[in-house]
């Protein structure tokens, strides 16, 4: 039996430990948010929260993360507001389709946890296991760096 | 375009789209031939295609509804177009509720590809939004006994100027609804000065939906009771199940059972690939399950393809004389005369789409009927394909139309929702088909090869006296017929057939290829290849004269003028010459702006730094592109800055726009870095992006500037005229910084070590 919290719910399963979270968010949980790109850990788009730390689901299995604090896209902020990272994205207007953005979100919050105020080198370097096939970097990076800067 | 309108808010026509008592307002047209028709995909849902509808409709507590018929994958067009609406009504845009339409035929084409949405609907969606006020007008004018001439619109409410009263237009829902519908020669349209919206950046209707999880793409679909399905294709395109082995996979928890689907009968067209289905309780016990079949296949004749060995013959047949799409005088007088002679071969290999989101379905066929939700950017061609399939009225196939994780051409071909339904209709449940990347890798519809040969006399300015150039791919037409070899006029006009130099003697050519993938269209089609020959050939012919490449650009384009090009049968992306001519000086003025952006000239190049120029005309759009390089002794490629000038005509949504220009630099440096799908004995070796390597943040450009041009000419498309000029102006920039011109695609098989020059 795997038991985590999922956005603050406790949850438990009993099926096949080694499904790798994404498909347990997906396909159980139905939190549809966190997406699949490529299941090898490639592009990024599927990035949660591990215990406040960015890990991509889709090569997680759930026996990894038992008894393990999970956060995806859907329980980012708490209550009906939008995360300060979240707002910057909004405001920059970064999303072209939006596929990656979830998990690119999810992995700029992580990096704004452990460097304040990144520069360009350090942001590039976090942000680029993330794929955007539109092509959104450079709002991306922008956003990053507003959110840092408490520009929201 | 001419349009009818008829009042139908007593008709169940929206059906639960929007609730009872709305007053709601259909739109008729008949939209030109478009560009798919060009490029051989007359299927019969592009003929269907002709007797559309377009929707508008207001709740009585003044709630807009507007349906939005095109698809969204990141240009913004389930936005803009309502938007244009909008405007014209007078709306409070944040009063709209957008609705998606499903595919329908009575919208118009919904095949969202070809840069055409806003050029092909914005006077759609202007009529229906003026109708649709001067409604509003009537309504009060004689709720109020006053002379409509006295009533005006002021953001959704409606006026009387003399009185000053004032109604919603919630409250004249009920008047209006009771009103003839007036003849579009009736209508007054907004003055431009009046515009609320249009030109004026307004953001995604789901942009909050997107950075919180809540959008819903085709991966995301559900529906009740649904099982999920991963399809084993068969390696090669054509091949068969010799044998199944499926013992294995159905020992795996979750498993339910396999089912063989049918190969398709040649053309390939939009029908699925055939293969073993897995089919389960969830996504991961299906790809498990899928992992443990043993299958043999039967490859057939396309076991035989080898793209090392065709990419030879290709460039043999480039070599030798081909069909001629476009004669200029007497090119093979000019080359007897002498004078410098240069000849150049140019290389763009296969290339995948690889939207985030891989192909996703989800379908249920009952009673007869399959209901859809598909990632797709014609669900038109969904009820055409699923109809075939099932031979059931393409009216009893419901496609809704999901978000799309990216599309660029490849989701306007329906073959993975026909894959749901076909499984539906066998398991007796919903099934949702689920491609995994590696599925999208290699079964996608690929962007064509293609090897471009280029020769040209130059007088002893430098300035060529003869030009010829010859290019061959496997045309688009091979996926819809058999047996075809040479491009299309559609194929052909795209940076080909009108190439825009003033040149006295010039033929373009087009030899034979026969395709043994299937062939799809991609961002900027057929651009892609033919201006990267033509911009770099022109930068080469430009450093061979010793002159500066942007003052070289400039001569060959000529004065401004307007290109001929009727002896070509030149589609012009299904543009009229009239309203859409090959402008040179629209060319001429985005080039010199892009130098002027960029400080070209200024800094000497060489050393490891350089800066490209290349401009083309696409999806009656004018593009120049300034690329500034750094190139280190290693050969890494380093894009600091980029400066990009649109003349796209009337712009209506400019910030969503220059996104689109934005990311056309980042796609053209995945297809300049890294794109390459090649084949062995006819399977495709790339499958992920390991071996197709898409770029990343720190590969991208740092910084590209996008510079609309005010225009007040007709709208031309955006999402794709920013891709072609790219690759041209970073290989020229990369000739500026190391002296190594790049002639093949892609970079990461050329060695680009600074030259010191």
């Amino acid at each position: 039996m795997i038991r985590l919290k999922v956005n603050g719910v406790e949850r438990s399963f009993d099926g096949d430990a080694d499904m790798p979270l994404l498909w347990y968010l997906r396909d159980v949980l139905g939190l549809t948010g966190t997406k699949f790109g490529c299941g090898m850990s490639l592009c990024g788009a599927c990035t949660v929260h591990k215990n406040g730390e960015a890990i991509r689901s889709c090569v997680t299995r759930l026996r990894a993360v038992q008894g393990a604090e999970v956060v995806t896209i859907e329980g980012l902020s708490s209550g009906n507001g939008l995360h300060p990272v979240q707002k910057a994205w909004v405001q920059i207007n970064v999303p072209q389709c939006g596929y990656c953005q979830s998990g690119q979100i999810m992995q700029a919050v992580a990096l704004l946890k452990t460097k304040k105020k990144p520069t360009d080198q350090e942001i590039d370097e976090a942000m680029s296991g993330n794929i955007c096939r539109c092509g959104t970097y450079q709002r991306i990076r922008a956003a990053i760096k507003a959110a840092a800067e408490g520009r929201v | 375009m001419s349009s009818t309108f008829e009042n139908v808010s007593r008709r169940g026509f929206l059906k639960g789209m929007i609730s009872g008592g709305a007053f709601v307002l259909g739109v008729q047209f008949l939209p030109r031939v478009v560009w798919a028709g060009a490029a051989g995909a007359g299927t019969s849902a592009e003929q269907a295609a002709f007797s559309p509808n377009l929707f508008v409709g207001i709740q009585t507590d003044g709630t807009v509804h507007i349906v939005t018929h095109r698809s969204e994958m990141g240009t913004g067009i389930r936005t803009t177009l309502p938007l244009v609406l909008a405007d014209e009504l007078d709306a409070d845009w944040k009063r709209v509720k957008i609705e998606q339409a499903i595919g329908d035929a009575r919208y118009g084409s919904q095949n969202t590809d070809g840069s055409q949405s806003i050029r092909e609907f914005f006077d759609v969606m202007r009529t229906a939004g003026a109708t649709a006020r001067a409604m509003l007008i009537q309504a009060a004018s004689e709720t109020w006994g006053a002379p409509a001439a006295e009533c005006e619109s002021d953001l959704h409410v409606i006026v009387h100027r003399p009185s000053g009263r004032r109604l919603g237009y919630g409250e004249l829902v009920l008047a209006a609804s009771k009103l003839p519908v007036p003849k579009k020669e009736e209508l007054q349209l907004k003055p431009r000065s009046a515009w609320r919206y249009i030109g004026k950046d307004t953001t995604s209707y789901d942009l909050a939906d997107l950075c919180t999880g809540k959008a819903v793409f085709g991966q995301d679909a559900r529906m009740e009771g649904m099982v999920y399905a991963s399809i084993e294709h068969p390696p090669v395109l054509g091949g068969k199940v010799k044998s199944l082995d499926d013992k294995e996979a159905l020992k795996v928890s979750g498993v339910r059972r396999t089912i063989l689907l049918d190969p398709f009968k040649p053309p390939h067209l939009f029908q699925p690939l055939g293969g073993v289905a897995v089919i389960a309780d969830h996504t991961w016990a299906a790809f498990q399950g899928r992992n443990k079949l043993k299958v043999e296949w039967d490859d057939g004749a396309n076991a035989a393809y080898n793209s090392d060995q065709y990419k030879k013959q290709l460039q043999e047949t480039a070599r030798k004389p081909g069909k001629t799409a476009r004669n200029v005088g007497d090119v093979d007088a000019a080359f007897a005369q002498g004078g410098r002679v240069v000849e150049a071969d140019y290389y763009v290999p296969h290339l995948a789409h690889a939207s985030m989101e891989p192909p996703a379905a989800v379908a249920e066929f009952r009673d007869g009927k399959v209901t859809a939700w598909a990632c797709t950017q014609n669900p038109q061609a969904v009820q055409a394909a699923i109809s075939q399939a099932l031979g059931i009225p393409k009216e009893d196939v419901t496609c809704h139309v999901t978000l799309l994780g990216g599309g660029f051409g490849r989701k306007s071909k329906p073959d993975y929702v026909v894959e749901a339904a076909v499984l539906s209709k066998q398991v007796g449940k919903p099934v949702k088909v689920i491609w995994r990347r590696e599925d999208d890798i290699k079964f996608d519809y690929y962007h064509a090869v293609a090897a471009m040969y280029m020769k040209a006399a130059l007088d002893p300015n430098g300035r060529p006296t003869a030009w010829l150039q010859r290019s061959v791919f496997p045309p688009i037409a091979s996926t819809f017929a058999p047996n075809q070899t040479y491009g299309s006029g559609g194929e052909l006009g795209m940076g080909w057939t009108d190439i825009p130099f003033d040149i006295p003697n010039l033929r373009v050519e087009n030899g034979p290829a026969t395709a043994h993938v299937r062939i799809g269209w991609l961002r900027s089609v057929a651009n892609i290849y033919h201006a990267f020959a033509v911009q770099s050939f022109a930068d080469e012919l430009a450093h061979a004269s010793k002159r500066d490449p942007l003052e070289y650009q400039l001569d060959l384009i000529g004065k401004p003028r307007t290109l001929d090009l009727k002896e070509a049968r030149y589609p012009n992306y299904g543009g009229s010459a009239e309203s859409y001519p090959v402008d040179l000086g629209r060319l001429r003025r985005v080039t010199e702006m892009a130098a002027e952006k960029a400080g070209w000239g200024k800094r000497k190049p060489g050393n490891g730094w350089g800066m490209g120029i290349a401009a083309h005309r696409s999806f009656l759009a004018y593009v120049a592109t300034v690329v500034e390089v750094e190139v280190n002794d290693k050969g890494e490629v380093r894009i600091p800055r980029v400066e990009m000038v649109v003349d796209a005509g009337l712009v209506v949504n400019p910030d969503i726009v220059r996104a689109q220009f934005e990311g056309a630099a980042v796609f053209g440096t995945s297809i300049a870095r890294s794109g390459e799908i090649t084949a062995t004995n006819g399977q495709i070796d790339q499958s992920n992006f390991y071996d197709y390597p898409v770029a990343r943040m720190k590969e991208a450009p740092y910084k590209t500037n996008v510079h609309l041009v005010e225009s007040s000419a007709p709208p031309g498309g955006v999402g794709e005229p920013g891709v072609p000029p790219f690759v041209p102006a970073l290989c020229n920039a990369i000739f500026a910084a190391t002296g190594n011109r790049v002639r093949e695609l892609p970079l990461s098989r050329a060695k680009l070590g600074a030259s010191g020059k």
